[in-house]
């Protein structure tokens, strides 16, 4: 390589080190900001105040759900803390008990959770119906959803 | 013909699946077309431009 | 200044010597583009199962996720040529990322529609503000930034210099992407093929992808190959136009 080239290699390396460093920088300042959901385990520890708009995601809690009509009552698990989740509307197809769910709305007083929208999250497994049932009586898929629940 | 429908309707997904499929044909062949086109063009004035270059330099070696 | 680096050029990036070459690669990658898509789409469409949570649904995920791919892909290899095109200067290198820009837009843009589609029927949402989507859509703008700078200048040589720069001052975004789902939580999943513990798709869901996976890898290099002969001949007549404009 001629000199030049190898000066300019030298700077490009320095640069692009820099900028790897300044955004990393940045993005561990703005780590607040960047997540898209609190857990329950968040929510309790960080005394939210009732009535400011957040993001509260979790697992819903087997055997929780229960509609009356278009309300539907359900509970938001990260296996530590839960928070009890009230919500008017339609539901995404893929809300399920034992399975992810974000939920958007406000904290009441009471500690209950106001949600104005459910969004359902799904996992990173794939696979044939006859494959999920297979695995179910073998007894190896105890929680289709255990990446789910994210680390407090 | 119920097969075919029940193809379509993709348990009733259908109307997610399809556009998507349809876009990313759409954005193939267009990626593919316009390639082809400019590439076809240029060529076509690349001979153009070569072809009056070797007419220049002929009548430039012929006058000197 | 343009004329001056001309009899260089035409020895290393000789559009007929180019041409040459890609005509010995191109039928194998366009044979290997149509027999990919071909049987990936059947796969895709006729003879892989449903997904046991999705449904039918699970289909869109056979070309959003080679989108995805693509649309990083394409990116690290125009940031890599980029990065050649300022050190050593190499007149293909800087062609390069021109010729595969449109590409890695488009396929950027299917990897965003096709997953709102997906989204809006699974997650109840067409689009959120994760830090996935909101990455991913930042990847679309660069692109896009790219070329809208890399046309702004009279001189291409410019264009084609500032647009190297953009590129790699982007390249930050690829880590963000792909670990995005890792460093925050986000609304979308996790990796499912690049795992530690290696795909957690079903084989008979993990076929289809592979096969389109490749046919867009195969779409790609044939078209790119024909995008950068068209480069260097765009190059070749401007240049023969600047030399007849001198006389």
């Amino acid at each position: 390589m001629t000199r030049r080239g190898k000066r300019r290699l030298q700077a490009l390396t320095l640069g692009m080190l820099g900028l790897g460093v300044a955004t990393a920088l940045a993005l561990t300042a703005f780590r607040d900001n960047i997540v898209f959901f609190y857990s329950p385990s968040d929510v309790i520890a960080d005394h939210i105040n009732p009535g400011r708009s957040i993001r509260l995601g979790g697992m819903v809690e087997k055997d929780s759900v229960k509609r009356q009509g278009d309300v539907t009552e359900f509970r938001v698990t990260d296996t530590s803390r839960t928070i009890g989740v009230t919500y008017r509307g339609q539901l995404p197809d893929l809300f399920r008990e034992g399975q992810g769910v974000v939920t958007e709305g406000t904290l009441s007083p009471d500690g209950n959770f106001i949600a104005r929208e459910v969004l359902a999250k799904h996992d990173e497994k794939y696979m044939p119906p006859e494959v999920a049932s297979a695995l179910k009586r073998a007894g190896e898929q105890t929680h289709a959803t255990s990446t789910l629940v994210e680390k407090p | 013909m119920d097969d075919l429908m029940t193809f379509l309707a993709m348990g009733g997904y259908g109307v997610y699946v399809w556009p998507a499929y349809g876009l990313t044909a759409l954005a193939f062949v267009g990626m593919l077309g316009w390639t082809v086109v400019t590439l076809k063009a240029r060529r076509r004035e690349e001979q153009g431009l070569a072809a009056a270059g070797r007419i220049r330099r002929g009548r430039r070696e012929a006058e000197s | 200044m343009t004329t001056a680096r001309i009899p260089l050029l035409h020895r290393y990036a000789n559009p007929a010597v180019f041409g040459r070459l890609a005509s010995q690669v191109l039928p194998w990658t366009t044979g290997a583009a149509i027999l990919l898509l071909a049987l990936g789409l059947y796969f895709a469409l006729f003879s892989s199962p449903p997904d046991y949570q999705q449904g039918n649904s699970v289909r869109i995920m056979y070309v959003h996720v080679p989108a995805a791919i693509m649309s990083e892909v394409v990116y690290g290899m125009m940031a890599a040529a980029a990065a050649a095109g300022i050190i050593w200067k190499h007149a293909l290198a800087d062609l390069f990322v021109k010729a595969a820009a449109p590409l890695g837009a488009a396929f950027t843009f299917i990897c965003l529609v096709a997953g709102s589609l997906w989204g809006k029927p699974m997650w109840g949402a067409w689009w959120v503000w994760d830090a996935r989507l909101t990455s991913e859509l930042i990847l679309f703008f660069l692109y896009l930034g790219y070329l809208a700078l890399v046309d702004a200048f009279d001189d291409p040589q410019r264009g084609l210099k500032a647009g190297a720069i953009l590129v790699l001052v982007g390249v930050v975004d690829l880590p963000i992407i792909k670990f995005s789902v890792d460093w925050w939580n986000t609304l979308h999943q996790p990796a499912s093929l690049m795992t530690m513990a290696g795909p957690k798709v079903d084989p008979s869901m993990l076929l289809p992808l592979i096969l389109m996976i490749g046919g867009f890898t195969a779409f790609f290099i044939t078209v790119v190959m024909l995008r950068l002969e068209s480069e260097l001949l765009a190059r070749r007549i401007r240049a023969w136009r600047t030399a007849a404009g001198d006389e």
